[in-house]
């Protein structure tokens, strides 16, 4: 074990040269050329090793600290991007663990037929599902006329640009921002529009997300709940609890690896939008479904503005790992480390002013009193 | 064990060969003449075969073969193309894309030297030039017009003598037209229509160097197109569940709209639906119209430079323009195929009248995002602050100039 042969070390690095060629080649320099590119005054024209000259932060700066159109347009669609996630993130992960539940009753009839059903617009193509969404949500569109059944008069879905935090605001009485609000803010966006809400383009694109990716996260769900033993249901069954207290403080809790999975994969799919910006009108309305992913494309391959478009995607990867690192933060394994030393002699300290308050009260109960204190 | 060495050998091998012909793909293997790739981005197939007919004829006399290539997305795949070295040979380069080409050094200055580059109309000549330089040559062109159903006109009692010259005219058409299941105008609510009315009330976006996009004149034109969408006379393609206001022509649910020749492409959905085209009624500041166009690009650096001069003399010959017009509709760019144009095809003949006092939008190097911030403010217009919209517009557009001198 201690000594390898020479010829056996070769071997390790035979083995593994395949898989290192191919993500150097399609991974590694890739990221890192455009890591350059996002540095560089490159025009798109021929390779932009030799075609271009480094500019320094110039691109991030177009888009961070410039006032202008380019730092507008990319404040826009971080603001819509950010209620996108807000809203897309918790829903799917909550239907998600909801449809999970459900699925694994062992009451449940015809279990595969439901699993199939909500599995399947996961596996349908997202450009499918999105003309059909189209086509439902047009002024006159299927959506429209069920509404007005119920006499509701429903909005033109894909032409409004009007944020929801807006309309409600509307309904009492604001319908223009107070002074404070109405100066360009951070990133030139006025704290306004920051506030604006989803629009209503947006909610339906939101819907559609929930209704795509929920499927996918029942599986990782899924999978989980059925390592989870019947047993440990049972006993805290005999421990008293009910239905619901079992799940939130019993079954949630060993769910917590899949709940990880699941919101970081939420949090990186909900961040990159794209499919969805490109087939339904290239963010409009009003650019309140732009999104960076998209920003970074346009200002790329149609202004030929590639040094700022990759600026763009990086901006984009931080905010992504940064919000990684943020929930791995939150929802850390709090038995663990230094806190978690602390908070077991916490806990200990607890207990034991509770044994004794415990033997007091008991000492008070056999003095005669009526005082027991039940738990 | 043996099996297993044997079928992943087998893999590896049909990887490489997979892999391998995908790279030999790329390349060029020409014994004898030119092989050149046109990249379009056709209205149809139409199109498509026209252009690959007047090419192969290009191509027998000039031993050479043409590939027509008709994009999904042009835009994309020509910044894919010039990125990797491997740009088409001769491509459609549009009006709005123009300028943002031309400076970053994309294009082939070669319009210059054509022998028909005197026979072009003067406004398309201005749109591709760059820099001083009259950079690559107009391929055909298109100006707005007011196309009216000419049934329901005449249902709403109207004649020819109702036809409208002027914003009142129009105004009241409208309202006449105007019924239950029909609005009387129709337009896309974006700059390249609305921006008529804003001419045609006398304002212009850009004064040499200075931008003048918050003029009061802009701003009437703005108001009209307000007034008319609160009268109830106006209503926007989305309004109506239609794509475009084409569509809602041929559907009946508007009576009027602003489009230009090729609106011809309704026939095929509403083969129904009879129309006729005229000229954009009046303003306060006299008649305005837009003109869109495409040029033939050459990519700079070219190796089959001079090949695809030739062909673009070729395509731009007044016989094969007027080919071109037979197939698919478009106006020829040069005045003299024009004029025979609008014989031929007096339904168009307006179209034609219109390029006498048609511009082109505003196509300077980056006004492409600045017009695409101004048609997303457009969206809010109905209800909306216009002047803030032109305000913002004004200082967009300032900056963007700025920039591109």
């Amino acid at each position: 074990m201690s000594k390898l042969r020479r010829s056996d070390r070769y071997y390790g690095w035979a083995f593994v040269a395949p898989a290192i060629v191919i993500i150097g080649l399609f991974l590694v320099v890739p990221i890192g050329l455009a890591l350059y590119v996002s540095f560089s005054n490159w025009n798109g024209l021929g390779s932009p090793l030799g075609n271009s000259s480094l500019v320094g932060a110039e691109n991030y700066a177009a888009v961070l600290t410039d006032p202008g159109l380019a730092q507008k347009d990319f404040g826009t669609s971080i603001r819509n991007n950010a209620y996108y996630v807000l809203a897309v993130v918790p829903l799917q992960t909550a239907l998600a663990l909801f449809l999970a539940v459900q699925v694994n009753r062992r009451v449940l009839r015809g279990r595969g037929f439901f699993r199939t059903a909500f599995y399947f617009p996961s596996v349908t193509s997202s450009v499918a599902i999105t003309t059909i969404f189209i086509f439902l949500f047009t002024a006159s569109g299927a959506v429209n006329a069920l509404l007005g059944w119920f006499g509701v008069n429903g909005p033109n879905w894909f032409a409004d640009p009007r944020g929801v935090i807006h309309i409600l605001l509307a309904g009492v009485g604001v319908t223009s921002p107070p002074e404070a609000l109405a100066a360009p803010g951070f990133l030139g966006v006025s704290g306004w529009e920051w506030l604006s809400g989803p629009s209503v383009a947006m909610c339906v694109l939101i819907t559609l997300a929930v209704f795509t990716t929920s499927g996918t996260f029942m599986l990782i769900f899924l999978a989980a709940l059925q390592n989870v033993g019947e047993e440990i249901d049972e006993a805290a069954m005999v421990d008293g609890a009910g239905a619901v207290r079992t799940f939130f403080s019993v079954t949630l809790p060993m769910l917590k690896p899949a709940l990880f999975t699941v919101l970081t994969l939420g949090l990186i799919g909900t961040w990159q939008v794209f499919d969805q910006i490109y087939l339904t009108g290239r963010g409009a309305p009003g650019k309140t479904l732009l999104t960076p992913a998209f920003l970074a494309y346009d200002t790329s391959f149609s202004e030929l503005n590639w040094g700022e478009g990759a600026a763009i995607s990086f901006i984009l990867f931080l905010i992504i790992v940064a919000l990684t690192l943020l929930q791995r933060w939150v929802l850390r394994d709090r038995d663990l480390g230094r806190s978690g030393i602390r908070r077991a002699r916490k806990a200990d300290a607890r207990l034991h002013a509770l044994a004794q308050q415990g033997a007091a009260n008991t000492a008070v109960g056999a003095a005669g009193a009526e005082g027991v204190v039940r738990r | 064990m043996r099996n297993t060495t044997r079928s992943a050998l087998a893999l590896g091998i049909g990887l490489a060969v997979v892999l391998g012909g995908c790279a030999a793909g790329g390349g060029d293997s020409s014994d004898g003449g030119n092989e050149l790739e046109i990249l379009i981005g056709s209205s149809g197939d139409a199109e498509t075969e026209a252009v690959q007919a007047t090419a192969d004829s290009w191509a027998a006399d000039n031993d050479a073969t043409v590939t027509v290539v008709a994009a999904s997305d042009l835009t994309q795949q020509l910044s894919q193309g010039f990125a990797g070295d491997d740009a088409p040979d001769l491509f459609y380069m549009s009006w709005d894309q123009f300028a943002t080409y031309a400076s970053n050094g994309y294009l082939d200055p070669y319009a210059e030297e054509l022998p028909n580059a005197g026979d072009f109309y003067q406004g398309l000549v201005d749109t591709y030039t760059y820099d001083g330089t009259f950079t690559c040559a107009p391929k055909d062109f298109s100006t707005l017009g007011l196309i009216i159903n000419t049934d329901l006109w005449a249902a709403a009692g109207l004649t020819d003598a109702d036809i409208p010259t002027d914003w009142a005219g129009l105004e009241a058409a409208a309202r006449t037209l105007t019924s239950a299941g029909t609005v009387g105008l129709s337009f896309g609510l974006e700059y390249a229509r609305v921006g008529v009315f804003m001419n045609q009330a006398g304002g212009q976006l850009v004064d040499g160097d200075t931008v003048t996009a918050d003029s009061p004149e802009n701003l009437e034109g703005l108001q009209f197109v307000q007034k008319l969408h609160d009268e109830g006379v106006l209503k926007f393609p989305s309004e109506l569940s239609a794509g475009w206001a084409g569509e809602a022509l041929g559907a009946g649910k508007a009576a009027m709209v602003i489009e230009g020749p090729w609106i011809k492409g309704i026939q095929g959905d509403f083969p129904d639906t009879n129309y006729q085209a005229v000229e954009l009624p009046a303003g306060p500041g006299g008649k305005s119209t837009f003109t869109f166009s495409n040029c033939w690009g050459i990519p700079a650096n070219s190796d089959t430079r001079d090949a695809a001069v030739s062909l673009v003399e070729y395509l731009t010959s007044d016989e094969q323009q007027l080919a071109f017009a037979d197939a698919f509709g478009v106006i020829p760019s040069t005045q003299s195929a024009a004029a025979t144009y609008s014989e031929n095809y007096p339904e168009n003949a307006s179209f034609v009248a219109g390029s006498d006092y048609a511009v082109s939008p505003v196509n300077f190097a980056g006004s492409a995002t600045v017009i695409g911030d101004f048609n997303a403010q457009l969206e809010g217009l109905v209800g909306g602050d216009a002047a803030a919209m032109l305000a913002a517009l004004q200082s967009n557009l300032q900056a963007a100039l700025d920039e591109a001198e």
